[in-house]
């Protein structure tokens, strides 16, 4: 993604405090939504003039893994047998990074599936599967908003504001 | 509502008389932590929470990794000492790895003359009761849950080899008269990992009892444990997660 670098152009302040308040308005509904959770604000705490890409590079990472893993899954669910405890094992590794980036819904959804997992549900596994699929394509739709209201902010010359 | 436990445990007799054991360090500057975790995205956030509190970091995917670079040969038993001995002033590592877990590493740790003076702090996103106690047992220091914040890393200074002639006594001192193992402080929960399966009940929301988990030890097994309940507390977490207020402020101070 772009980042604006060099000289940024000072937009009326009252437009950047929109697009503060838009970005504030919207990252609050991704919280009330429960799609993200306060790990990602003390995420967002990392960041400094050091590390200005320090949230956007974690959930980088976070959707290459995620990528991965999902891939994972449903490769071990069409295999026959099923190695669910394989299955779980990709699941725990999911949860645990869907919780260190603060992405919520996923982590719970995860919580679901390993449940399934030890039960040893075909049908369970299959539907969590594509949960998790989807929620993780909610996710990345989300924070590259997110991502871009920042950049839309800090080019207009404005700070992006802490939800603090 | 975010589940994370506010909460960690350490051991009781870790006190001032630990001092009296740490070697001087040769090299000056920032402490250095060997943090070690399978996870690509969990790794990066503890190198920059490490980084952010002024340590200096190194970060490996293994225990056997971790045991390369502290010097000791992963297949000597003998704990023989040959490496490059970059003085690592604590090892901060994930309880739940491929292989080797964390509670393996902390084992070689202890068991090794050169290296027995290293603080190991353990990181583990399930809070088995049984486990926490093995390594508490085994000498780790803490037992941090998932996902870490910024004060628990800023909690480790504490444990700093390095750091020993500007500990605060006080501090210390609390470290050593806390009961953490029977006192847990807990805000609003929605994460299943606080419910084993043996020693909890399903519908409790409260915070668990403190009974030692009967569940057997898994040094080299897998080391995840049974999420039984997991259903009926995803349920739960997904109710208290619709009516929680976001809550900005962390018992522990905040950052």
């Amino acid at each position: 993604m772009p980042r604006f670098h060099g000289q940024s152009n000072h937009a009326p302040v009252d437009i950047v405090n929109q697009l503060q308040k838009q970005y504030v308005d919207y990252l609050t509904s991704l919280f009330h939504e429960g799609v993200l959770d306060d790990q990602f604000t003390q995420l967002q705490k990392l960041q400094d003039e050091s590390n200005p890409d320090f949230t956007v590079e974690v959930a980088t990472l976070f959707f290459v893994d995620s990528d991965k893993l999902i891939n994972n899954m449903a490769a071990a669910l069409e295999r026959s047998p099923v190695d669910f405890k394989q299955v779980d094992a990709d699941v725990h590794q999911l949860k645990g990074s869907s919780s260190s980036i603060g992405a919520m819904r996923v982590k719970n959804l995860c919580i679901t599936f390993r449940s399934f997992c030890e039960t040893q549900s075909y049908e369970g596994c299959l539907i969590c599967l594509q949960q998790v699929k989807n929620e993780c394509a909610v996710l990345k739709d989300k924070l590259q908003n997110l991502f871009r209201m920042e950049q839309q902010i800090v080019g207009a010359g404005g700070s992006v504001p802490l939800m603090d | 509502m975010d589940g994370h436990d506010v909460v960690s445990w350490r051991r009781r007799t870790h006190g001032i008389d630990a001092l009296d054991s740490l070697q001087p360090s040769s090299d000056s500057g920032e402490a250095h932590v060997l943090a070690v975790d399978d996870s690509l995205v969990d790794r990066k956030v503890i190198e920059r929470l490490l980084r952010i509190s002024s340590f200096r970091v190194t970060a490996v995917e293994s225990g056997s990794r971790a045991l390369q670079f502290l010097g000791l040969d992963e297949d000597k038993s003998s704990g023989h000492f040959d490496g490059l001995n970059l003085k690592v002033d604590l090892i901060i590592t994930d309880y739940c790895m491929p292989g080797m877990t964390g509670y393996d590493l902390l084992k070689r740790v202890k068991e090794s003359s050169a290296l027995r003076e290293i603080p190991v702090v353990i990181m583990s996103s399930e809070k088995v009761l049984a486990r926490i106690d093995r390594c508490l047992e085994e000498g780790a220091e803490e037992f941090i849950m998932k996902p870490v914040k910024l004060s628990d890393v800023k909690r480790l200074k504490v444990y700093m080899r390095r750091d020993s002639g500007e500990r605060n006594e006080s501090e210390a001192e609390n470290r050593v008269n806390v009961n953490p193992k029977r006192k847990l402080r807990e805000e609003e929960e929605d994460d299943d990992d606080n419910y084993d399966d043996s020693d909890l009940s399903a519908s409790s929301p409260s915070p668990p009892a403190c009974s030692v988990s009967s569940s057997p030890p898994s040094a080299s097994s897998s080391c995840l444990s049974s999420p039984s309940v997991a259903a009926t507390a995803a349920a739960a977490a997904a109710a208290s997660a619709s009516t929680a207020d976001k809550r900005w402020q962390r018992m522990n101070g905040g950052d």
